[in-house]
């Protein structure tokens, strides 16, 4: 068959080029919607607290994915430095993603617990004064702007609609256990923990009288990998195959 | 006299649809940015609002004073030309916005005590760098694609642009995109994906904007008076084809509500990370690739004066380049909570991708056979020649570190950073500012004010690029080593702020080479300054036909 027949004709062209170009995305992203075992079976995971998503609206907001990855790989010196690799279980409410692409700092996928709420919040106000070598920029501004959070109920609606497990309680009450996980004295906290079990609750930047970016941006670090339980976790279990 | 001009033109049918359809889209803009800044309860969304409004009312007046009331100059001449000298003057002002925004955050890495400010968050380096990888990706590169399409499309089907005002609509949209995603990162709204960092509405806006770029185009094949389309033409049909394809599904997501800048992609986890990574090297592959290849196709034979080396060898690399490209993607998430096949398919793919890469690059380069000598008196040539030169080098490291068992070595390294820059300024920078060479004397008509400041360009902006991708492959494989070096005792020996601190010299060095690729393209910019306003008129037009004949 003679190229003229593609080369005289636009429209030709123009299919030819469609098609050629659908195969491989359909090949290769399409299975991932069905494919037993893309996403590990594991226990443990659950959606964000509103407070928690709140702070990772602003670690996106900020581009921290441009120097941090959230995805550690199943090397050995990765495992020791940051702890056990990365399951897809782990990011499964994550839209987006957050896996990264750059180490200009370090991966955060567990960072959660491994720092004090006053180290993080020191290394944001002024990453240099707890790390000399620290080239991150700083921020303060974080500790001064009160949180934002008018909005807290469609942005639960808003993942639901992508696929997150919200249930209409958690969503009727994402104010108030937003409040309640910022607040160590809060009265809905029994119930905000039911709802997001082994969510911590306490003041996370240190200024009780105001929930502020910083709180919300705290709440998210220190929960990021320690959700699952690995102990029920097995890599070679039939339905975690891949 | 106007009325012999007028008849000199082709027939003008009485009702054009050009003439309803770019005001109804600059109305309805306008509309929907007056909503957004007078009823959003979001502060950003209100900037956003009044921003995209300025565009939308420059874009009217502008139309306003082209169209109303009378028939633009332009469209009195065989071939559109304003849209793409507007397209060439905004290439250049972007490709120093976004150069110039890469110094400066090279040097926040090299200088954090100097050039970060606590309370100005929008000039730190996480808001910064999606500023610096959109302006030189979609805004330079962007806009010297569509300007130089446009020039291609219409030379080598011997046909006037399709459309009317419509190109100009996809210019001022296009260029409004821009603004609105740029303007945004700043004020902190992005969607947290590189590459795909603007928000839901920016997005639309792009989508309508590229269609009418689609159609523009596409209609100016259709309408063609050649009977064959040329091989330039391929490329940037499927650079559209392909791009419209990427961003309509990659940036699918639901907004908070349609008065927030805010949305959630509509896939997440593993799902989000592969379809990511398949637009994101897809934009390497058909933004930063076939689209440059259709640059490379039209303006090397054009400027050696030779035909293209081997008509064969361009159908093989074209169908072989856009079928393997798309498989590419999971090459950026080996090792990582992606199933193993897709990290093998990925990584299988990223090497054959070889071939059909240095296919291209063997047809561009031999198509100088017969012409070397114009290598040692043009510049412009040598810097196109040497363009083709690094995207075989660049093309050449891609597949090496897609294989697994480098990428363990080289992925979250600045090795990375190092490779894709010896694309970026290498090969898209030199092959665009070839064709901007080229163009400026063609499209003003005048002789290029001077060849020895071509030659300060070029060599200061080679020396920068040797600067930047040595210091980048020193510091990457440095800081991959460090990550995994272990003591005689069984641990890890580097703390990671140790690594950072090794980072230092290589991020001054490589700021250093910024600022000379950024000094050169100044050069550039004050030596087409001159060419417009004072270079010496030719009166001959630039040659055509050779290369619609070269292909067949």
């Amino acid at each position: 068959m003679s190229h003229a027949w593609l080369e005289k004709n636009s429209a030709f062209l123009l299919i030819g080029i469609i098609l050629v170009i659908a195969v491989g995305g359909l090949v290769e992203i399409a299975p991932l919607f069905w494919v037993g075992g893309t996403v590990e079976k594991v226990t443990g995971m659950r959606p964000y607290t509103p407070l928690e998503l709140e702070g990772r609206n602003i670690y996106v907001r900020e581009g921290c994915y441009v120097c941090h990855s959230q995805q550690i790989r199943t090397l050995r010196d990765e495992v020791e430095r940051y702890g056990h690799y990365s399951l897809a279980a782990e990011s499964m409410y994550d839209h987006p993603f957050q896996w990264g692409s750059e180490r200009t700092g370090p991966d955060l996928a567990r960072v959660g617990g491994k720092y004090s709420d006053q180290w993080h919040q020191s290394h944001m106000a002024d990453p240099r004064s707890v790390v000399p070598e620290s080239i991150m920029p700083p921020y303060k501004f974080l500790f001064t702007t009160p949180l934002d959070y008018r909005d807290v109920k469609n942005m639960l609606q808003a993942n639901r609609a992508v696929g997150v497990s919200y249930t209409q309680d958690q969503i009727d009450q994402a104010r108030q256990d937003l409040e309640a996980q910022a607040d160590p004295n809060a009265d809905g906290l029994d119930a905000m923990q039911k709802r997001y079990p082994k969510a911590h609750a306490r003041d996370f930047d240190g200024d009780p009288s105001r929930i502020t970016e910083g709180d919300a941006l705290i709440a998210y670090l220190q929960m990021m990998g320690t959700l699952v339980v690995f102990k029920s976790y097995h890599a070679g279990a039939p339905e975690n195959r891949r | 006299m106007q009325l012999a001009e007028a008849g000199q033109t082709r027939h003008q049918a009485p009702w054009r649809f050009d003439h309803y359809f770019a005001p109804l889209v600059i109305f309805l803009g306008l509309v929907a940015s007056l909503i957004e800044a007078a009823r959003s309860p979001d502060p950003r969304m209100v900037a956003q609002g009044w921003i995209f409004g300025v565009c939308m009312a420059i874009t009217g007046v502008w139309y306003v004073w082209m169209y109303v009331g009378r028939q633009p100059l332009d469209e009195k001449r065989q071939y559109a030309e304003g849209v793409i000298k507007a397209g060439v003057v905004a290439s250049m002002f972007w490709g120093i916005a976004g150069m110039l925004v890469g110094v400066i955050i090279a040097l926040q890495l090299s200088f954090p005590h100097l050039f970060y400010f606590a309370d100005q968050p929008w000039t730190n380096f996480g808001r910064l760098r999606p500023l610096h990888t959109s302006a030189v990706i979609f805004a330079f590169g962007g806009n010297v694609l569509i300007a130089t399409s446009f020039y291609v499309v219409q030379r080598t089907s011997h046909a006037r642009l399709f459309g009317g005002s419509l190109s100009w609509l996809v210019f001022w949209g296009y260029n409004t995109f821009i603004v609105l995603a740029g303007t945004g990162y700043l004020l902190g709204i992005t969607e947290g994906r590189e590459y795909a960092e603007p928000e839901w509405y920016a997005d639309l806006w792009l989508t309508l904007i590229w269609v009418c770029y689609l159609v523009v185009f596409l209609g100016t094949l259709i309408k063609r008076k050649e009977p064959h389309i040329y091989v330039a033409n391929w490329f940037y049909l499927s650079f559209i084809v392909t791009i419209a394809v990427l961003h309509v599904v990659n940036n699918l997501s639901m907004p908070v509500s349609f008065l927030e800048s805010k949305s959630y992609s509509l896939f997440s986890g593993v799902q989000d990370a592969l379809t990511q990574w398949w637009y994101g090297h897809n934009a390497v592959g058909f933004f930063l690739t076939a689209g440059f290849l259709g640059i490379m196709y039209y303006f090397i034979p054009k400027r050696a004066e030779r035909p293209v080396y081997s008509y064969r060898l361009s159908i093989i690399h074209f169908w072989s380049l856009i079928f393997i490209y798309i498989w590419a993607g999971p090459h950026h998430l080996l090792y990582t909570a992606l199933p193993e096949w897709a990290q093998t398919l990925g990584m299988t793919f990223s090497i054959i991708l070889w071939m059909p890469s240095w296919g291209g690059m063997i047809n561009g380069m031999m198509t100088l056979s017969g012409a070397w000598d114009k290598l040692r008196t043009d510049p412009v040539l040598r810097m196109m020649v040497v363009s083709v030169a690094f995207y075989g080098m660049a093309t050449f490291e891609g597949p090496v570190m897609s294989v697994k068992a480098v990428n363990a070595l080289s992925h979250y390294t600045n090795w990375t950073i190092g490779h894709v820059h010896s694309g970026a300024l290498g090969w898209v920078g030199y092959v665009s500012f070839g064709a901007i060479y080229c163009l400026v004397p063609w499209l003003w008509k005048r002789k290029l004010y001077s060849n020895a400041l071509v030659e300060w360009h070029f060599w200061l902006s080679t020396l920068g690029i040797v600067l930047y991708i040595t210091s980048m492959w020193v510091a990457g494989i440095m800081q991959g080593l460090m990550w995994r070096a272990y003591n005689e005792f069984g641990f890890l020996e580097y703390a990671f702020s140790e690594v950072v601190l090794a980072m230092h010299p290589y991020y001054i060095i490589r700021a250093l080479g910024g600022i000379l690729y950024l000094g050169g393209t100044l050069i550039m910019a004050f030596n087409l300054w001159k060419t417009v306003r004072s270079g010496a008129p030719v009166l001959a037009a630039a040659p055509m036909g050779l290369v619609a004949e070269a292909a067949e």
